[in-house]
């Protein structure tokens, strides 16, 4: 087994970690929102009213039919909520607590389960970040075990019990790609490492490799680059413990699980803890919050603000609230810093980039990551190229963004950067 | 809270069809200079860092104010050594006080009235980099610089060096600097010379720097004494003279990440080698003479005119201090090389990036095929 160091990053330390409880919480509501998924074009297939199963679907991606996102639960599509141009924001389906589910046990072969279960969307590629097509083979599959994020959940807790289907989903991961299947580990944890070594012995693509370091150490992104960087051309896929876990389970039972451990943290959350719930779900009834916070699906570096139907993302299973900052500080400039971080304050201005050799400090990839930033700006293809933009993704930024002192919104920019190539090239 | 409400009364008028939009930028300018303004994140990542461009360039400032105490009270000090007069600390202080104000009135009033007048004209936000550039200048001046030259030299500096390429972050060289560049060329009587450096020198009293006399042909026994060229009680511009000053504030930079400690480390290292291959005299002396300790320290390491990858910092550094001591030694028209080596390598700067970054693609195609 490998160890692996990172050794530029930097923990963001903040206040709200969770306890270890878990909680049950049944959702009343559940919502896929074709926002979470890069590049999908929704083609509905339910009305409102119309009752449906876990795994009934409701929209497929018009630009590869073969995709298509299901209900987490069961019950009646309550709401299609639009936007501007009349863009599908989200489908609201209210549970009927029966669990229903439909049973995919006939379909053999794995890909086509995992297509039309509508688990298929939780596998990735990079570059891009788009859902994996299956007509590809990628190179290599990562799964990364671990999350080194702000107030992360605490993955070897939540995946104490689920080992089995975790067995099951590197087997069948295993058998979708010619290369490896690198599952990344952390160095501390022992017990995963060795549950992992334990359940992959007789996979002979399996290679476990060990990581140490800050964050983000635990992002695939980060693994990936130290384990086999993407060359043009190339494909690699990745997915999250807890889809892997999904996975394994509707190859199991036949059935698709959407249950899901998410934990509530931040320091505007009252008691920070775990829960049991379904992907998707409207967590408004567990929000014990204070006022004037910002209730964010997924971590405070990538994470997506939620407003209204508090409806958690596809691929979080973190919920963060934190104090809104929008108040002036008197020479908020010139106060000494006790506290780095603690709302969502700018903290400043945007400016020009004035200050060189901060980003390097935190950005563990063999890439110049101001060049390639103003490269992505001015939207020069052969230089994204040669500068390593496929090698990256928006969230291996986020940590540039935060200490940026010019206050520019990084992973916008290498979003739209890396959005610009795949619509000119794909 | 009082302020706040005025300021919240008054700013519609500053805005987009209120009656002073064309002083947008210099009202925005005052008041994030009193608030930290109350905006929140919208994209990406949904906390940041404390630490913003006005802090980043204060905290420059504040390492300059040993640089300018010492300074102020060295001009006082100089002055009244010439004249061979016995004074209190408090008249050689308020002496230097006289000299030293009025430079800092002239710098910053053209140099901020400009900048002010190109944020309104393109739309922009006032850009915070003067407040470092304007502490400089009249640190890097002979303090009998007359303020009309100065003000030409300011004028010159930000005009011509920076806001012609759009502005802070976009010049090439060093406005500070060039300032001083400007100086020196257009008016080198008034900036080179053994009468210079001290304020109304009494005409018997030598008072040339100490590279002035190796210059003229001098030796090491003919200069002050290391200890008082380390604490600065010798002539030279305003605030080069004192290391001890130097080295606290560059400490400081070095500790808040400021400032890049590979430059620093690299041009010491560069000075050091050329010393050592091509000069007569120890090496120290020469790391302790001139503007060579204030060059490294606070112009060198301007992130905007220096190398921006770490590596290219390292060469970027290296040459600097190699190529100003090349000067010093080898060059018969001046003493002094520390400035020009600094605007040499600035120019060539962005082709040390260049290859840097060129190795790091050329790595990338490599791993395509």
């Amino acid at each position: 087994m490998d160890k692996i160091k990172i050794r530029k990053g930097l923990d963001i330390r903040l206040a709200g970690a969770p306890s270890k409880q878990i909680e049950r919480f049944e959702p009343k509501f559940c919502a896929i929102k074709p926002t979470d998924f890069i590049g999908v074009v929704p083609k509905l297939h339910v009305e409102e009213g119309d009752t449906v199963k876990v795994g009934s679907v409701l929209f497929h991606d018009k630009n590869n039919e073969r995709i298509v996102f299901t209900s987490p639960i069961s019950g009646t599509v309550k709401a299609i909520v639009r936007g501007e141009k009349r863009a599908i924001l989200k489908i609201m389906v209210e549970n009927d607590g029966k669990n229903d589910a439909i049973d995919f046990s006939f379909v053999n072969d794995p890909i086509d389960k995992m297509l039309q279960s509508g688990v298929w969307p939780m596998l990735r590629q990079r570059p891009f970040a788009t859902i994996a097509n299956p007509n590809d083979r990628p190179k290599h599959i990562f799964v990364s075990m671990f999350d080194t994020s702000p107030l992360a959940p605490d993955n070897d807790y939540i995946i104490e019990n689920q080992y089995d289907a975790i067995a099951e989903g590197i087997n069948v991961l295993s058998r979708l790609t010619d290369g490896n299947v690198y599952i990344n580990v952390n160095v501390n944890s022992t017990t995963c490492t060795d549950a992992i070594n334990r359940i992959s012995t007789g996979i002979n693509n399996v290679v476990i490799t060990q990581f140490e370091g800050p964050h983000p150490a635990g992002n695939v992104g980060t693994q990936i680059n130290a384990l086999s960087p993407i060359n043009k051309g190339e494909t690699v896929w990745y997915c999250y413990p807890q889809d892997v876990i999904i996975i394994g389970k509707l190859f199991l039972t036949g059935r698709y699980d959407s249950t899901r451990i998410i934990a509530m943290t931040g320091s505007a959350v009252k008691n920070p803890h775990y829960y049991q719930t379904q992907v998707g779900a409207d967590i408004t009834p567990i929000l014990d919050i204070v006022d004037n916070s910002r209730v964010i699906s997924g971590n405070v570096l990538t994470g997506t603000k939620i407003t209204g139907d508090n409806c958690i993302g596809f691929y979080d299973s973190q919920v963060t609230v934190i104090p809104e900052g929008n108040e002036y500080k008197l020479f908020g400039w010139l106060r000494p810093i006790f506290k780095r971080f603690t709302d969502t304050n700018t903290n400043g201005d945007t400016r020009p980039y004035i200050m060189t050799g901060q980003f390097e400090r935190v950005f563990p990839f063999d890439i110049y990551p101001m060049q390639l930033i103003k490269a992505c700006l001015i939207k020069d293809i052969d230089q994204m190229e040669e500068l390593g933009i496929y090698e990256i993704d928006a969230e291996d930024f986020a940590l540039c963004e935060v200490i940026d002192p010019s206050k520019t919104p990084i992973q916008q920019i290498i979003r739209e950067g890396l959005e610009f190539i795949r619509k000119e090239t794909c | 809270m009082g302020l706040r409400n005025y300021i919240d009364k008054i700013k519609p008028n500053f805005e987009d069809g209120g009656k002073f939009a064309r002083f947008h930028s210099t009202f925005e300018a005052f008041e994030t200079f009193l608030y930290t303004p109350d905006t929140v994140t919208t994209s990406g990542a949904h906390i940041r860092d404390a630490v913003d461009m006005k802090r980043c360039l204060i905290s420059v400032v504040f390492a300059l104010i040993p640089c300018f105490l010492f300074g102020t009270w060295n001009i006082g000090y100089q002055h009244f050594l010439s004249l061979g007069e016995d004074v209190t600390f408090w008249q050689t202080v308020s002496y230097g006080l006289i000299k030293i104000i009025p430079l800092y009135i002239v710098s910053y009033i053209v140099g901020l009235t400009i900048e002010f007048l190109f944020a309104e004209i393109r739309h922009e936000a006032v850009n915070e980099g003067y407040f470092v550039t304007g502490f400089l200048i009249p640190l890097i001046m002979p303090v009998d610089v007359p303020l009309w030259m100065l003000a030409l030299a300011v004028a010159f500096a930000v005009i011509i060096g920076k806001e012609v390429f759009g502005g802070s972050g976009m010049n090439v060289v060093n406005p500070a600097l060039l300032a001083r560049a400007f100086l020196f060329f257009s008016y080198p009587s008034k900036m080179t010379g053994d009468s210079v450096w001290i304020a109304e020198k009494a005409d018997a009293y030598s008072g040339a720097t100490p590279l002035g006399t190796l210059f003229n042909g001098g030796t090491v026994h003919d200069i002050p004494s290391l200890t008082d060229m380390f604490i600065g009680t010798i002539p030279g511009s305003i605030g080069e003279t004192s290391k001890i000053a130097i080295l606290i504030g560059g400490i400081f930079l070095i500790i808040t990440g400021i400032a890049s400690l590979r430059i620093i480390i690299a041009t010491f290292i560069g000075a050091i080698s050329m010393s050592l291959l091509i000069s007569d005299i120890p090496f120290h002396y020469h790391l302790l003479m001139g503007g060579f300790m204030f060059g490294t320290f606070f112009m060198a390491t301007d992130p905007v005119t220096a190398a921006q990858t770490n590596i290219g910092k390292c060469i970027y550094g290296f040459l600097i201090g190699a190529i100003a001591i090349l000067i010093r030694v080898a060059n018969p028209g001046y003493p002094e090389g520390m400035m020009l080596a600094i605007l040499l390598l600035n120019v060539f700067a962005p082709l040390i990036d260049w290859c840097v970054v060129e190795c790091n693609i050329y790595k990338r195609k490599k791993r395509w095929k």
